[in-house]
């Protein structure tokens, strides 16, 4: 019951915050001047979902953490009430996740169902659902554990860019070293520790674009196939998802304020 | 502590007045023993804060939050009432600033809100962290006169204050804190009839013998 009003109060303060409406409307114009300006339909959806890969988990950890750092004075109002700690928790975290998820479908997959990319945009969304969820757990976790905003909000940024950008260098280096070792199973466990690679492995097994897999995607086809593959990385996903979050939560139960 | 009491944490800053209050309405977790309300244990429990109202040292509003909105937020949280106490609300003139954004009020203002919020609903346990630090002597006059109210009306009143007049006015039991720890607890520490200075002298000896940079 309580959860329900926690998550209204939540979801109403960010919105009026205006960052979700202004992430929106930009994504919007982004999508579909990329769309519009694209003249092979394949090649702008992966343009976009390059973009979504690595803008949504960016945006989540700063969004979220700066929410929470800004924030802490109605968590802590909220606190001296007859609430849960559950409650608080799950509240500010779903109301990110869901309000950040609108941010995401008014800008990037509205655009996408308009110009008739339906199937892509379905997978799209199910792919940023669950970016925006895991990254929002990252942020959630690391803003209850460092007090210091701008120390937190780094802390972030590293976490952004080691998945982004630093994984795919270790996995190259990795390759190259271990040329030759049999690396099939540590490539699909390496890959598995990315949440952004599954999410582009997810989708790439599901559209079938060989050509755009990468060699940890190839590994993961190979191994899996790409029926089961689809499952695999939605467990993955799944398990992505959760872990982050059930972290923050118990950090924030412990938390002193 | 007992019903119909006035209890006053006194002690130098640092001494754990605010920790102690903040335990027992479970926004810090203590590391060791526990904290029963009415006999429960609380660790882990909420529901017994609908029987507590707490007014913090530094009134902690979201400042996008109108102060309509942090009203209608707290009593929605809250156990349903028949009624709700508006003296406070209406003594500090609440409604006229409604519509305003809590980050907007003056440190005063908030203190005030903060108050009348403490006192709005059916509590047996109110908590004042240096309630009137920040008010107008005015406002701070019908604080006190609503705490000796709430006190006669049996509820258990427990705050903290530097300032000693307000304990020989207001407390029944005074608690004096150091490193955490009781150094003294008194529950007759008045002289009848006298006129406070004998009370006076006792805590500022304590405060003296206290002093942190003795301690160094």
């Amino acid at each position: 019951m309580n959860l329900r009003k926690i998550f209204k109060y939540f979801f109403s303060d960010i919105v009026r915050s205006k960052w979700i409406p202004v992430y929106a409307v930009l994504l919007f114009a982004l999508t579909s001047g990329i769309i519009y300006f694209s003249r092979d339909g394949q090649k702008a959806f992966i343009s976009l979902l390059n973009i979504a890969l690595y803008l949504i988990p960016l945006l989540c950890l700063i969004f979220g953490s700066v929410y929470n750092y800004n924030s802490r004075e109605f968590v802590e109002m909220l606190l001296t009430q007859p609430v849960t700690r559950k409650s608080v928790f799950m509240g500010q975290y779903l109301s990110l996740g869901l309000s950040q998820t609108a941010g995401f479908v008014l800008g990037m997959i509205l655009p996408l169902f308009i110009y008739d990319f339906s199937i892509n945009a379905a997978l799209l969304l199910a792919a940023g659902v669950f970016l925006i969820f895991i990254f929002n757990g990252f942020a959630l976790l690391v803003s209850n554990m460092v007090n210091d905003k701008v120390k937190g909000v780094g802390i972030l940024i590293a976490v952004w860019l080691f998945f982004a950008v630093f994984y795919d260098g270790l996995m190259l280096f990795m390759f190259y070293y271990f040329a030759d070792y049999p690396l099939e199973k540590a490539t699909i466990i390496a890959s598995s520790l990315n949440p952004v690679d599954v999410a582009r492995t997810f989708i790439m097994l599901r559209l079938d674009m060989s050509a755009l897999f990468g060699y940890t995607g190839a590994v993961f086809k190979k191994y899996f196939g790409s029926g089961a593959g689809i499952y695999v990385s939605l467990l993955i996903l799944h398990l992505w998802m959760i872990v982050p979050s059930l972290f923050a939560r118990r950090k924030f139960r412990k938390k002193d304020f | 502590m007992k019903k119909g009491l006035v209890v006053t944490l006194m002690g130098p800053n640092g001494s754990g007045k605010t920790t102690l209050l903040k335990s027992i309405l479970g926004l810090v977790i203590p590391e060791k023993g526990g904290i029963t309300v009415e006999g429960k244990n609380i660790s882990g429990e909420s529901d017994y804060r609908n029987k507590i109202c707490y007014m913090p040292q530094s009134s902690p509003f979201p400042p996008n939050l109108k102060v309509r909105e942090i009203i209608s937020i707290t009593k929605d949280i809250r156990k349903k009432q028949d009624n709700y106490d508006y003296e406070l609300y209406e003594k500090f003139g609440i409604g006229s600033i409604l519509g305003k954004k809590a980050g907007a009020l003056s440190q005063g203002t908030r203190q005030r809100l903060s108050a009348a919020l403490a006192f709005m609903f059916d509590s047996e346990i109110v908590v004042l962290d240096e309630p009137t630090a920040g008010l107008d002597p005015y406002s701070s006059e019908i604080l006190k006169a609503r705490i000796i109210k709430l006190k006669k009306a049996g509820k258990l009143v427990l705050l903290t204050t530097h300032i000693v007049n307000e304990v020989s006015e207001l407390s029944d039991r005074l608690v004096f804190m150091l490193d955490g720890k009781i150094k003294v607890d008194r529950e007759s520490f008045r002289t009848p009839g006298g006129n406070g200075k004998e009370f006076r002298e006792m805590v500022s000896k304590l405060f003296m013998e206290n002093e942190p940079a003795k301690n160094i």
